[in-house]
């Protein structure tokens, strides 16, 4: 037992260091975007993230999936209650710490745990039906190939791996707990209403190979969870840590409400002030090198953050007008491509390399997609964790027109009328009230 | 019909010359004073302005364009100089009340322009004629041309998304004993026409369909008499879709003050 404990320590540091290493090269990556100042209402913003991340409250828009995702959360939770009482285990060398502290709730955990894992297994089970099996456009875009579309099934398998490695661990624990020789260590805790059907199986196995197995179970399981928690970090699944201060951090103005300008601001002060001095110095310390986004590092932290909090799940690309009616743009690719962007950008910085001359645009969103939108906020209202794929367009947009005057051609047609005569067509000003006398 | 000799429409100029500060300034936009079809919506909006009697003024040769369609393409720059010129017009008159048949005017005005400068208080023309009839000041009788027709309303997605009003205009629409049949994706879930964000102004990117035939199928999926509209846009691009389907004669795009003008006072 001695030894073990020392194998589960080490096991274990290494485990969370490695996550700790991920979370910190994930908060590197964020603070590459420009500040942005969401310290504002924080009563509402608590409020946005219990009823959007903790209350699932988008999710259920689509009630089929929603329900089922609602399971597996739930499950996640509950069935992490019984991670102390392992990790406890695995440090002190006992077994079921907990039980004798706890009496007759222990059961009643035990228990529920045991029915999660079973709803686990079947709602995750669905989940693979419905993304292998069945033709839901959302999972079958072309930006779901190769590794997004792997990562999804592989988080499914983890996930049905480890509740069927729970419930091996408990049913043979029920098993030892029942045989003459288990008695002394395997005391008797815990109820076990699912793993108990498969009890069974061992029946006619040697008390020898029942402990091998549910020693194999209990390592493996543990193992598994410590391997998963360092998956997240390449894979979508990083939203379950993240969709809580994603939520926190979402914009709470009226989604109408388009990012202000600070710098252009100025420059427009400046030349509607006929007093105001040309060659002044500029007053404002940080001003931008350029207008608009072109890289992730023109983005601000709350959309770096939104393209590590991205899930995949398509439902902003499932509403979008523009990809309903075939044109290449999908909010969701917008997303993949920020953060594949984002991180390509940490492995130069991690390696020490220099920079390549990718950018975010062109690089990996092209010009077609940026200027198929037409600013619905489809994506922005079906987000189940308040991802802004429109703000990231529009500023890519504000780069193309500010610095590289280079909007199709009929959208400078339409902003000369603008500039011209006050109107985005060739009408006159003067004209206006004709109307009223027509 | 509107009467434009005996009851004129007067700008913001003329009133403040002749001493009389208006309830509230109708922003008419670009759309509705230049194009077409969205003038007939001008009319109706102002001769229902007329038969509640608000006091209103419009600025006539004095608007410009918000910028939004400008901003939504980039030109943040000309964006911010649009709306500066116009929040200096609206502040010299001191306007604090502000009321548009333009969701994007309306947007623009209510939610771009404080940062700028400009804080009013900014109505869509549904909302303000719901309040209009909820106060008495407006008399809505449909004649029975409007009993049992199946009205399907299009969500504004400047209205309805980005500024969360998804009840007024269909407040309005039961106001006339229709019957407001809803589509496949309505309110929160509505369907873009496919002229925001500045694509009114410019051809679509390469795609299987093109987004305006896509929501008209949706709404003729209802069997709609008329498909009611709250942007002048939105009404040219489901006028165009229905057209393009040719059940431009049994099917009508309307917008909603459209439909209320050829109702009868009482």
């Amino acid at each position: 037992m001695y030894l073990s404990s020392i194998l589960f320590a080490v096991v274990f540091f290494v485990a969370i260091g490695m996550f700790t290493r991920n979370i910190r090269r994930i908060i590197r990556n964020i603070n590459l975007g420009r500040k942005t100042d969401r310290s504002d209402q924080k009563s509402k913003r608590w409020k946005h993230m219990t009823r959007v991340a903790l209350g699932q409250s988008k999710m259920v828009v689509l009630p089929i999936a929603g329900l089922l995702h609602i399971i597996v959360y739930i499950g996640f939770i509950v069935i992490n209650i019984e991670l102390l009482e392992i990790v406890l285990d695995g440090f002190l060398g006992t077994h079921r710490v907990l039980s004798p502290y706890l009496g007759g709730t222990y059961d009643v955990l035990i228990a529920t745990f045991e029915i999660f894992a079973l709803l686990v297994i079947l709602a995750v089970s669905v989940f693979w039906l419905r993304r292998n099996t069945m033709k839901i456009r959302r999972f079958w875009k072309p930006e779901m190939k190769r590794w997004p579309k792997k990562d999804a099934d592989y988080i499914l398998y983890i996930e049905l791996v480890l509740m069927f490695l729970f419930l091996t661990m408990n049913a043979s624990d029920y098993w030892l707990q029942q045989h003459p020789e288990g008695q002394s260590y395997y005391t008797q805790a815990g109820s076990f209403p699912v793993s108990s059907w498969i009890t069974p199986f061992f029946d006619g196995m040697s008390y020898a190979s029942v402990v091998s197995i549910e020693r194999t179970a209990w390592w493996l399981h543990i193992l598994g969870i410590l391997a998963f928690l360092n998956y997240l970090y390449y894979s979508k699944h990083l939203h379950i840590l993240l969709a809580f201060p994603n939520t926190f951090y979402a914009n709470l103005n009226p989604l109408g409400r388009f990012s202000h300008s600070e710098a252009v601001a100025n420059e427009v002060k400046l030349m509607m002030d006929p007093s105001a001095d040309p060659y002044a110095p500029p007053t404002v310390e940080s001003e931008p090198l350029h207008f608009g986004v072109s890289d992730v590092n023109d983005l601000n932290r709350v959309q770096l953050m939104n393209a590590y909090s991205c899930t995949e799940c398509g439902r902003c690309s499932d509403v979008c007008p523009a990809n309903q009616t075939g044109k290449k743009l999908s909010p969701r690719k917008i997303m993949m491509d920020t953060r594949d962007r984002l991180e390509q950008v940490g492995k130069q910085l991690n390696r020490g390399l220099e920079m390549d001359n990718n950018t975010l645009l062109d690089n990996y969103i092209s010009r077609e997609e940026l200027w198929a939108c037409t600013t619905c906020n489809a994506c922005v209202e079906a987000c189940p964790i308040s991802i802004d794929p429109l703000s990231i367009i529009m500023d890519m947009r504000q780069y193309l027109v500010l610095e590289q005057s280079s909007a199709p051609t009929e959208l400078n047609a339409m902003m000369t009328n603008i500039e011209n005569n006050g109107a985005p067509w060739p009408f006159n000003q003067q004209d206006r009230l004709n109307w009223s006398k027509e | 019909m509107m009467d434009n000799t005996t009851n004129p429409v007067q700008t913001m100029a003329e009133m403040t010359q002749n001493g009389v500060s208006p309830e509230v300034l109708f922003w008419v936009g670009c759309a509705g004073s230049f194009d077409d079809r969205s003038k007939k919506i001008t009319k109706a909006f102002v001769e229902l302005l007329q038969r509640a009697n608000v006091s209103f003024a419009v600025l006539g040769p004095e608007e410009s364009c918000t910028g939004d369609p400008a901003k939504r393409a980039g030109n943040e720059f000309l964006f911010q100089m649009q709306a500066s010129t116009n929040i200096e017009v609206l502040n010299g008159y001191q306007v604090k009340k502000i009321v548009t048949a333009c969701p994007h005017c309306f947007n623009t005005l209510k939610n771009e322009y404080p940062q700028l400068g400009g804080q009013y208080e900014v109505l869509h023309h549904t909302q303000f004629l719901h309040q209009l009839i909820e106060e008495g000041r407006l008399n809505i009788e449909s004649k029975t041309e409007y009993k049992g027709k199946k009205i399907t309303f299009h969500d504004p997605c400047y209205l309805g998304r980005a500024n969360k009003e998804y009840e007024a205009p269909r407040a309005l629409i039961k106001k006339l004993s229709a019957e407001l049949v809803e589509m496949k994706s309505c309110k929160e879930k509505g369907l873009c026409c496919g002229a925001g964000g500045a694509q009114m102004f410019k051809d679509a990117e390469k795609g299987d369909k093109e987004i305006n035939i896509e929501r008209t199928e949706q709404a003729l999926d209802t069997n709609p008499e008329i498909i009611a509209a709250g942007c002048p846009f939105c009404n040219t691009m489901l006028h165009d879709g229905v057209t393009n389907k040719g059940k431009e004669s049994k099917v009508a795009v309307l917008d909603i003050a459209q439909l209320l003008a050829q109702t009868e006072s009482l």
